[in-house]
């Protein structure tokens, strides 16, 4: 049923086949596969240590994979550096938001790709004229951008991780529990910017612990357990309590019995 | 506000608030770094207390000129030990690296290049210290590869250095002093030729007014420019006058330094000053480049995120590796410009050189307020940190404190500093 629809939309912009990561004798991504099509959003669910992060640190060049493939809109792709995968315009809001908090945010956002004079020397102003341009439409109220990033606010932090990879014209977005430690009036602007985003037609890896966000926002879920992937569903098809069944138990929709998905809750 | 507007406060207490109020708002119209103005205090009470400790000896113009001299290379160093430490990493080898390089230069000069070129070659302090400087670069280049690339610790690689190079010091010479240096290399360590002369001087202190007016300028036309909020007019001027006061002031005030009557003879007699010293300018060259380096730089901008936060660093696609290694060679070239002047300043090597140089340089760069930490840390402060210890153990040894008094002095101060620095901070503002 997912092939049909599949195969209707061509390439897909990313395709992830048997990517396997092991750290010393534990397999934390054992053997998965995923993909992603532009205009769409994969939701990546599982519990703690599941694997997520891991396979999705492939994509975005923070970890080599021990073996596995993968393919950038159908051509095979070699990411072993963060510097691949921006090649690839792949982009990446880690959870850990990934900011230097020593310095102001024009400067971790053009981090790695500082924009420069005619001298070779850091064209501050011009970083700062375009961290304002793409803050006025993230976050309109951020107006101190040129304090260290130390002092901000939670939120303002947030909109510095995300404004970063809006910049740079990521065709592939991955975000890895972008809402986290954000309050409510927050994560609606941030699931806002998503579905502007997927307008654009961005393609959203969107890991996440908030299955009911997840709900909100993807096109199709993808579930990891154990470092393996229990597998990939039309979010249209599916329960709550059905995804939160591949979650817990690892049993795919209609393979559950009554009783187990009881004892879920 | 407070005096008006809180009646359980007395108005002493009230007065005071309101005084404490008025100062910080001054400090905010300047634009001043705080720390910086601490610093300068500290200095100026050290340099007052030990002028009347010494019987009036410690501000004259002959002592504030030896002064200077004698800061220049702990502060050369201090300015590649700021982005050192700025990058989580420290240097532990740089006193022994001197001893190193400056007997290779001295090797150089004495022993193996009168063989092919004869003494006193006006090629001779060319070779010397670019042969020098090769050689600094190559060693900052060989303990970054085993920081960056091999993983070890910067503290074991530079702790190791420390002893190793001390070694390589002693062994060039097998432990013998060598001197005389080359009559041209001599000028780079100051002395009674290797200075500018009162003319230049007060040239070098024009140009360096007409720099710091036109830097407000060009800020202030920057800032309107783009809306920024400006420093009222009135500070900007009293800051243009201040800081031109104190730059012709330093000059005009080193200038009454003369030459001894036997050397201004040969000149025509009369006063004739001394001039700024060839150490001072590289030491202000140095700075100069340095900072630009710090700031200007995508090099200095990476080394500061790496302090920061070096997984963000990585993760940015920074080659974070190839950055430390390069901090440290750049680190290595600075410790063969210092060991340049002072070979030349003490016209001879001796294996001795630079010995516990690095606690001086680390010590500098860290009452300048850098960060052991990582991540925070300026070039003007560890100069002014250099001019700090200097003038502490120059004033000690002018009152005649002995040597291993003064150690427990400079620690003191050393500790003392950070830890008024780490309480000031941690009070909330």
């Amino acid at each position: 049923m997912t092939m049909t629809t599949q195969a209707s939309r061509g390439v897909p912009l990313v395709d992830m086949r048997d990517i396997r990561v092991a750290f010393g004798g534990v397999h934390a991504v054992d053997g998965c596969s995923v993909d992603l099509y532009p205009g769409e959003v994969v939701g990546l669910v599982g519990g703690n240590g599941a694997g997520k992060t891991t396979l999705i640190k492939t994509l975005s060049g923070a970890h080599k994979a021990d073996s596995g493939e993968i393919f950038i809109n159908g051509e095979k792709a070699t990411i072993e550096t963060p510097r691949d995968a921006k090649k690839y315009a792949i982009e990446t809001i880690y959870q850990t938001l990934a900011l230097a908090e020593n310095i102001d945010a024009p400067s971790n956002m053009f981090l790695g790709r500082e924009v420069l004079s005619r001298w070779k020397t850091l064209d501050d102003r011009a970083m700062e004229q375009a961290a304002r341009q793409v803050m006025g439409r993230l976050n309109p109220q951020f107006q101190n951008l040129l304090t260290p990033v130390r002092s901000l606010s939670g939120g303002q932090r947030q909109s510095v991780a995300i404004a970063r990879a809006v910049h740079f014209n990521a065709r592939i977005l991955i975000m890895d529990e972008p809402t986290a430690a954000l309050g409510p009036a927050e994560t609606a602007q941030v699931h806002d910017l998503i579905n502007q985003l997927k307008a654009e037609g961005i393609g959203i890896f969107l890991i996440s612990h908030d299955i009911h966000g997840v709900f909100d926002l993807a096109d199709r879920i993808s579930v990891m357990l154990q470092g393996k992937m229990v597998g990939t569903v039309n979010r249209a098809d599916v329960t709550k309590d059905e995804v939160l069944g591949m979650i817990i138990i690892g049993k795919l929709p209609g393979t559950a019995t009554k009783t187990e998905l009881a004892e879920l809750h | 506000m407070s005096v008006t507007g809180s009646p359980p406060i007395p108005p002493a207490a009230s007065k005071i608030a309101a005084q404490r109020l008025r100062l910080r708002s001054m400090a905010r119209a300047f634009e001043i770094d705080t720390r910086l103005l601490g610093m300068v205090g500290a200095l100026a009470i050290i340099w007052v207390g030990f002028h009347f400790w010494t019987g009036g000896t410690f501000l004259t113009p002959r002592n504030l000129w030896n002064l200077s001299v004698q800061t220049a290379t702990v502060a050369i160093m201090a300015t590649g030990m700021v982005l050192i430490i700025v990058s989580r990493n420290i240097d532990l080898s740089v006193g022994s690296v001197l001893g190193a390089v400056g007997m290779a230069m001295a090797m150089l000069q004495r022993e193996i290049l009168p063989d092919w070129i004869g003494y006193d070659h006006w090629a001779m302090w060319i070779i010397a210290l670019a042969a020098g400087l090769v050689l600094g670069a190559l060693i900052g280049g060989l303990h970054g590869f085993l920081i960056a690339y091999v993983g070890v610790p910067s503290f074991i690689v530079t702790l190791g250095g420390l002893l190793v190079w001390r070694g390589v010091a002693w062994w060039q010479a097998s432990g013998q002093t060598i001197a005389p240096m080359d009559s041209t290399f001599q000028l780079l360590g100051g002395g009674s030729r290797g200075n500018i002369g009162g003319l230049w001087s007060w040239i070098v202190g024009a140009v360096a007014c007409a720099g710091i007016l036109a830097l407000l300028f060009v800020g202030r036309r920057q800032r309107r420019k783009f809306g920024l909020r400006l420093r009222p007019f009135w500070a900007e001027i009293a800051l243009s006058v201040l800081s031109c006061g104190v730059v012709l002031g330093a000059v005009g005030y080193l200038n009454l330094y003369y030459l001894p009557e036997r050397v201004a003879a040969e000149r025509g007699g009369g006063d004739i000053p001394f001039g700024l010293a060839n150490p001072v300018l590289i030491l202000i060259g140095v700075t100069l480049v340095i900072t630009f380096i710090a700031t200007r730089l995508r090099f200095g901008r990476y080394v500061f995120a790496i302090g920061g936060n070096p997984e963000a660093a990585e993760l940015g696609g920074i080659k974070t590796r190839w950055v430390i290694m390069k901090s440290f060679i750049l680190m290595g070239i600075l410790v063969a410009i210092a060991a340049a002047v002072q070979t030349a300043r003490l016209n001879a090597a001796v294996s001795g050189l630079g010995q516990s140089a690095e606690l001086y340089v680390i010590a500098a760069a860290v009452i300048g307020g850098t960060s052991l930490a990582g991540g925070v840390g300026t070039i003007s402060g560890a100069v002014l940190g250099a001019l700090v210890m200097q003038s502490l153990q120059s004033g000690m040894v002018l009152v005649g404190v002995e040597a291993p008094i003064q150690d427990v002095a400079a620690g003191i101060v050393l500790v003392f500093a950070v830890a008024l620095d780490t309480i000031l901070k941690r009070r909330p503002k």
